[in-house]
């Protein structure tokens, strides 16, 4: 880096529109304060994620063998009781969205063309609906005497 | 400097553009674990099969790899949440990130072992 500015009155430096820039094409009313909404979720689901996501990997990967003793039987041992049944449910549904919301977010930021931006969200949702409701199904319907 | 850009550099920026890649890694596994849990509605052998992948030496390794990124992505969600609503929070965002980086350099190393025992076991022996 130098001190030599690389730009003078002829060739000026170029302007960065600000952020959210309110243009002609704005709306006069965003109508409802979904952004605001989201924002908030991302903070009180953080919150809670983090003492669920890290209990989980406690037991999951450090406590009693690591992934050692990972298999159906542990599963099922797990399962038979409504608490885990229950702290895996409220951990997908919390991760799922707080996933979903953070990579909608960071579609919006970097696919610039109207058409990329939609489709790559379409598809976002659909991934997203389908893995919650298979997680949930998953929990609900699981039985320790499949074989 | 590069012409024309927002982007300030040090500790706000970095730790910024790693909260993003490390939320997006972790949703990507996100979908490959709620995807290879589900096999236990298919039967007890393809579930332990799956299984199996996660205790080979390179995924466990990785597993290391997603307790990292998981593990930064938990405290540093929780410094930013101190930013937005703690009155004192933006002036302290830096000491905050480096208060993160010291916890995490701990927390990994302990998880070091406990994590790693099945691939250190089986390729060093017990």
């Amino acid at each position: 880096m130098n001190d030599v500015s690389l730009y003078d009155v002829d060739n000026p430096a170029p302007v960065i529109e600000p952020p959210r820039k309110r243009t002609k094409k704005t709306p006069k009313s965003t109508r409802t304060n979904f952004e605001l909404y989201g924002w908030l979720f991302m903070r009180l689901s953080g919150v809670v994620l983090v003492v669920l996501v890290l209990g989980h990997l406690l037991i999951q990967l450090v406590l009693d063998g690591g992934v050692s003793k990972i298999g159906f039987a542990f599963v099922a041992g797990r399962w038979a009781s409504p608490f885990w049944q229950g702290w895996d449910l409220c951990m997908l549904w919390l991760a799922m969205l707080h996933g979903a919301n953070g990579l909608r977010t960071v579609i919006n930021d970097y696919a610039q063309r109207d058409t990329t931006r939609f489709w790559l969200k379409m598809l976002l949702y659909t991934a997203t609906v389908f893995t919650v409701l298979l997680g949930t199904l998953v929990i609900f319907t699981f039985d320790p005497n499949i074989a | 400097m590069p012409a024309g850009t927002l982007y300030r550099g040090r500790e706000g920026m970095w730790s910024w553009v790693a909260h993003r890649v490390t939320g997006v890694l972790i949703f990507f596994f996100l979908f490959v674990h709620v995807l290879d849990t589900a096999l236990v509605r298919v039967s007890p052998e393809a579930y332990d099969d799956v299984v199996a992948t996660y205790k080979t030496p390179i995924v466990n390794v990785l597993e290391y790899g997603l307790v990292a990124a998981i593990l930064f992505h938990a405290l540093n969600g929780l410094r930013v949440i101190a930013v937005d609503f703690w009155s004192k929070g933006p002036k302290y965002q830096k000491q905050m990130l480096w208060t993160v980086v010291g916890v995490w350099v701990v927390l990994m190393a302990g998880a070091f072992y406990p994590v790693l025992q099945h691939t250190l076991r089986t390729l060093f022996g017990s």
